[in-house]
C-alpha cells in the first residue's frame, strides 16, 4: 500500500507546489508595473544578475563557439561544404545553445545567488522586519530581483551567441581557413528573423522560469542554514530540468 | 488610535502549530503608556505572541485588538497603516545587510514619506544620537557588534515615532554593559516619547528593573500578572520557580525521556 501511497502523495505535493508557484508568479507579474516605476531597484538587480555574470557567459560562449567551429568543420568537410560552417554555427547558437547554455549558467551563477540571498534574508528576519515596517518584501525584494533576471537573460543570451559566433569564426576562418566571405555571407543568407525570434522567445521564457524558481525557492526556504542550502540546490536542479523541458516545447512549437 | 486605557487586548486566544497547542484560551490586556514585560520559560510561545499581536501569524480562534482595531479584520492596507505606528526590535536586530547604518535607519522614512534628504538626515542623526551610535553612521551591519546592531535596529524602530514599541528578547547574548544600555533605553524611550513598550524576555532580574507590569506565561496561558515586586512574592510554585531560577518545580528541567538508569544499563537503549 505504501508503494502506491508514496508516489500519490508526492504527485499531490508536486502539483501543489506548481500551483503555489503559479500564484507566486501572478503576484510578481501584478507587482511588476509598480516596481518598474522605481527602476533604480530593478537596475541594481540587472547589474547583479546580468553584468556580474558577463565574464562567465562570455568565456563559455567563446569556448562553445570554438567547439562548434571545430566539430562543424570536421563534419561539413566530409560533405565538402565547409562554407556552410557560418550558418551551422549561427543557427546552433542563436536558436539553441545560446539560450539554453545561458539559462543553465544563469541558474548556476545568478539563480543560486538570488535564492540564497532571499533565503538568508528570511532566516535573519530581514523580510519579517520589512513586513513590520509596513514594506511589502515581495514588492521591495522579490519583484526587482525577478525582473532583473527576466531582463538580463535575453541580453546575456545575445552576448553568448555573439561571442560564440566569433569563436566559431576564430576556429573556422582563422585556423581551418574556411573562406571568410562564404562564412559570413552564407550566415547572412540563411539565418532569418524567425531563427532569431525563436532564440529571443526561448531566452525570455527561460528568464521568467529561472528567475521565478530562484526567487520562489529563496522566499519559501526553511529559515535555517540547511534550509537555505537545500533551496539553493533545488534552484539549480529545477531550473536546469525546467529549461531543457521548456526548450523542447518551444522548439516543437516553432517547427 | 482609540484612546482606551489598554492598547492591546487579547481575548480567548487559541493557537497551535502542527497540532501542538501553543496558546489555549489566552487573555491579556496590555496598558497604554507603560513598559509591559512578557516572561516565561523557553518554548512557551513568547515570540509567537508578538507575531500574533502584529499579525505575522493568525490565531486559530479568539480575538486580538490593537489600538481598538480587531487586527484579524484589517485589510492589508489598514494593517500596514497600523504597523507604521508600531516599531519592532527583532532578536538579532534584523538590519538589512546590504545597507549602511544610515540607510537602514532612513529606510522606513524613504519608503513611507517624501521628506527631503536634509530632513531625513537630521531625523536619522537624532535617532542614532539617542542610541549613542551617531559615530557609526557609515558602518555596514557586518561591522557592528551584537549590541550595536540591536541599538541601530532600535533607532530604526523609533524613526517613524511609533506608538507601540515591541522588543523581542532584547538582552539575549549581550554583555552587561550593552544590556544596561538597552535597559536604560527601553525606559527612557518609553517615558520621553510617550510610547507603550512590550518586552518579551526571560531575563528576570534585568526586566524587573524597568517593567511596570509583568505577565508570566506557561503552558499556553497567563499564570501570573502584576508588578515585578508582586510577582516575586506570588503564592504559586511555578512563579516561584521561574522568578527564582530553580531547576526543581512544576516546569521540568528534563525533556521527557525514558528511565535514566535503565537507558544507561542498556535496557531501553537496545532499540
Amino acid at each position: 500500500m505504501k508503494v502506491l501511497k508514496d508516489p500519490w502523495v508526492s504527485l499531490i505535493a508536486s502539483l501543489k507546489s506548481l500551483g503555489d508557484m503559479a500564484r507566486f508568479l501572478l503576484r510578481l507579474v501584478l507587482g511588476s508595473p509598480r516596481a518598474l516605476l522605481r527602476f533604480e531597484l530593478v537596475s541594481e538587480q540587472i547589474y547583479n544578475a546580468g553584468a556580474l555574470s558577463l565574464v562567465i557567459i562570455m568565456l563559455s560562449g567563446l569556448f562553445v563557439g570554438m567547439v562548434l567551429g571545430l566539430q562543424g568543420f570536421q563534419l561539413l568537410q566530409r560533405f565538402g561544404s565547409e562554407e556552410a560552417l557560418g550558418t551551422a554555427t549561427a543557427i546552433g547558437l542563436v536558436k539553441e545553445l545560446g539560450p539554453v547554455v545561458t539559462a543553465l549558467l544563469f541558474a548556476g551563477r545568478a539563480g543560486t545567488a538570488l535564492a540564497s540571498e532571499i533565503g538568508l534574508m528570511r532566516a535573519t528576519d530581514q523580510l519579517s522586519a520589512m513586513e513590520m515596517m509596513a514594506v511589502d518584501p515581495i514588492q521591495h525584494v522579490v519583484v526587482p530581483r525577478f525582473l532583473g533576471g527576466v531582463i538580463a537573460m535575453p541580453l546575456l543570451a545575445a552576448i553568448f551567441s555573439m561571442i560564440g559566433i566569433y569563436g566559431g569564426q576564430l576556429i573556422g576562418v582563422q585556423i581551418m581557413h574556411v573562406d571568410a566571405g562564404s562564412f559570413w555571407s552564407q550566415m547572412r543568407a540563411s539565418v532569418g528573423l524567425r531563427d532569431i525570434s525563436e532564440g529571443i522567445v526561448k531566452s525570455l521564457i527561460f528568464g521568467v522560469a529561472c528567475s521565478l524558481i530562484a526567487v520562489y525557492e529563496g522566499y519559501y526556504a526553511e529559515p535555517t542554514a540547511e534550509g537555505v542550502g537545500r533551496a539553493t540546490t533545488r534552484t539549480v536542479v529545477t531550473s536546469a530540468v525546467m529549461t531543457l523541458f521548456l526548450d523542447y516545447l518551444i522548439t516543437a512549437m516553432f517547427l | 488610535m482609540n484612546q482606551s486605557s489598554n492598547i492591546v487586548e487579547i481575548r480567548a486566544l487559541n493557537y497551535s502549530v502542527s497540532g501542538r497547542s501553543i496558546f489555549s484560551n489566552l487573555s491579556m490586556d496590555i496598558p497604554r503608556g507603560q513598559v509591559t514585560a512578557v516572561m516565561g520559560p523557553s518554548g512557551t510561545g513568547k515570540t509567537t505572541l508578538l507575531r500574533l499581536i502584529t499579525r505575522q501569524v493568525w490565531p486559530d480562534s479568539g480575538s486580538v485588538q490593537v489600538g481598538g482595531s480587531d487586527i484579524e479584520a484589517l485589510s492589508r492596507h489598514d494593517l500596514y497603516a497600523l504597523r507604521r505606528r508600531m516599531g519592532m526590535l527583532f532578536q538579532n536586530g534584523a538590519l538589512l545587510t546590504d545597507m549602511t547604518v544610515y540607510e537602514n535607519v532612513a529606510f522606513p522614512l524613504r519608503e513611507h514619506t517624501d521628506l527631503p534628504e536634509r530632513l531625513i538626515r537630521q531625523l536619522v542623526l537624532t535617532k542614532l544620537q539617542a542610541v549613542g551610535l551617531r559615530g557609526a553612521i557609515d558602518l555596514m551591519p557586518a561591522e557592528l557588534s551584537g549590541g550595536m546592531s540591536r541599538r541601530v535596529a532600535l533607532a530604526r524602530a523609533i524613526v517613524m515615532d511609533p506608538e507601540i514599541l515591541i522588543y523581542d528578547e532584547p538582552f539575549v547574548g549581550l554583555d552587561p554593559i550593552s544590556m544596561g544600555v538597552i535597559l536604560r533605553l527601553i525606559r527612557r524611550l518609553n517615558d520621553t516619547l510617550g510610547l507603550t513598550s512590550i518586552v518579551v524576555s526571560h531575563d528576570v532580574e534585568e526586566i524587573s528593573t524597568v517593567a511596570d507590569l509583568v505577565f508570566l506565561l506557561s503552558g499556553g496561558t497567563v499564570v501570573a500578572q502584576g508588578t515585578p515586586q508582586q510577582l516575586k512574592s506570588y503564592p504559586s510554585e511555578i512563579v516561584r520557580q521561574f522568578m527564582g531560577g530553580l531547576a526543581d518545580g512544576p516546569v521540568p528541567f528534563h525533556y521527557p525521556a525514558p528511565d535514566y538508569f535503565g537507558e544507561l544499563l542498556g535496557r531501553d537503549g537496545e532499540t
